[in-house]
């Protein structure tokens, strides 16, 4: 049964989460609640389930056991509805190399229904500081570029809730600094974020609460407010037995 | 609908800016030609046998190519992924890739054909062959773009394509040479009306079978 999507107390619910790929399991039996407006940072090591877990609550793959409500609404039914409320950022930018910055915005804006969709683009390119770049192939990009662009392409539909998938993958210090400062506008306010990352610093920065995600199974959840990052690299070491 | 042809949009777009496609899909197909045309004498009386079957082999052969090309490019930075996340039913990122597969095979027919009647020393006005033309590019990428979308995740892609491929959509190949064998011996319409039915069935059912079908193969 679905939930009611305006009463439900939290953006994202994961109940009992599970996920094979033939005999390997990925993820094996996640719960998991985030309320609306927070941010939660997932961290893990290679093959820990992250990416899994983001392809699942995206309704890019489908789960093999358990369920996951988003705002509400359970995502193996009403994956049309969902995928309105949601934006992705993943270390791939789901951008056109042969097409300009402004058109590969208006091809996904009229995926997506984007209403005023020419004054949607000009605002959005305008957060990420790539009004200059708006009609020049994103072929010439550098990485960081494309990331801010990838950035403008998933707020485009103004989504209630960000997925970013180790969205700092590949790119130099710079550009990191960048795109951790655009996150933070982006994941401060009402949306709720979470987010899988590598980088212990970044994912610190911008969370409110943490999960430590090792073989498919969360081994740690923490709230980050007055977190060190020494103490968050000691509990992700003692929990995935990392030695940094 | 609009859905449908933004994502033609966008891929006419990206094919005029990289020319990928067409470019390496009309150049084999024009060299097929080409080299047949050498191979066979066209006052030979034997050529209106054998000229059907260049014609078809080389938009078979060139077809594949291009299919192989229209889901790859939607891996690069992970674009499938992209627009599998957009808000909308599986079926229309099906009938936008056909849409976009079909005009493309169509330019190069266009543009072949001409050349291949020239080559062959055939009527270079034959309307008919305009009619088994769509037909069989109809059931040809209508087929194609799902498996296309079925081998763009397998390693061996190139490959793989057209050994799913061809066996299924070999009635469609079969039905355009003996139409367009019935139009090059000057036999009146009627002879290829079985041909062009037969076509006309096929597209239908692969139109709505792959529709269907297309989420299944494009999920994980």
């Amino acid at each position: 049964m679905g939930k009611d999507s305006s009463t439900s107390a939290y953006a994202i619910e994961i109940q009992q989460l599970a996920k094979s790929f033939g005999s390997h399991r990925a993820l094996k039996g996640i719960d998991l609640n985030i309320t609306r407006g927070e941010c939660l940072a997932v961290f893990g090591p290679n093959g820990a389930g992250k990416t899994t877990l983001i392809k699942l609550l995206a309704t890019l793959s489908r789960p093999s056991k358990g369920k996951i409500f988003l705002t509400g609404l359970d995502i193996t039914k009403e994956a049309i509805k969902i995928r309105h409320q949601i934006g992705v950022v993943s270390h791939q930018t789901f951008l056109y190399d042969n097409l300009t910055a402004y058109e590969n915005l208006k091809f996904y804006g009229k995926m997506y229904d984007v209403p005023n969709l020419e004054q949607r683009i000009l605002e959005v390119i305008d957060q990420v500081e790539l009004r200059n770049r708006l009609h020049d192939r994103v072929g010439i990009f550098s990485r960081g570029m494309q990331q801010r662009l990838s950035i403008a392409r998933a707020i485009l539909h103004d989504p209630q809730i960000m997925l970013l998938d180790e969205p700092e993958t590949g790119l130099d210090q710079t550009a990191t600094v960048m795109l951790s400062d655009l996150l933070k506008t982006f994941t401060s306010g009402s949306r709720t974020v979470l987010m899988t990352t590598h980088n212990l610093k970044l994912g610190l920065e911008l969370s409110d609460r943490l999960v430590i995600l090792h073989k498919g199974k969360i081994a740690h959840e923490d709230s980050t407010k007055n977190m060190e990052l020494a103490n968050l690299q000691d509990s992700y070491n003692r929990y995935t037995g990392a030695t940094s | 609908m609009n859905k449908v042809f933004a994502i033609l949009w966008k891929d006419i777009l990206s094919e005029l800016r990289a020319k990928e496609i067409a470019a390496s899909v009309l150049f084999f197909a024009i060299l097929v030609i080409v080299v047949f045309s050498f191979a066979f004498d066209p006052e030979d009386d034997t050529i209106g046998l054998v000229a059907p079957g260049v014609l078809w082999v080389a938009f078979t052969f060139a077809g594949v190519l291009g299919l192989n090309r229209m889901f790859a490019m939607e891996k690069e930075k992970g674009c499938l992924e992209g627009l599998m996340l957009c808000p909308v039913d599986r079926d229309i990122i099906y009938w936008g890739k056909m849409a976009g597969s079909f005009i493309f095979m169509i330019i190069v027919e266009v543009v072949v054909t001409p050349i291949f009647l020239v080559l062959f020393d055939l009527p270079l006005f034959m309307p008919e062959l305009a009619l088994i033309a769509v037909l069989a590019t109809v059931g040809f990428v209508s087929v194609g773009t799902l498996f296309s979308a079925l081998a763009t995740n397998t390693r061996a892609k190139d490959v793989l394509l057209p050994i799913l491929f061809f066996p299924i959509v070999i009635p469609v190949i079969i039905c355009a040479v003996k139409a367009s064998e019935v139009a090059f011996d000057g036999k009146p319409f009627g002879d290829m009306l079985s041909w062009l039915g037969i076509m006309g069935a096929f597209d239908v059912i692969f139109l709505v079978v792959s529709s269907l079908v297309f989420e299944f193969v494009i999920e994980e």
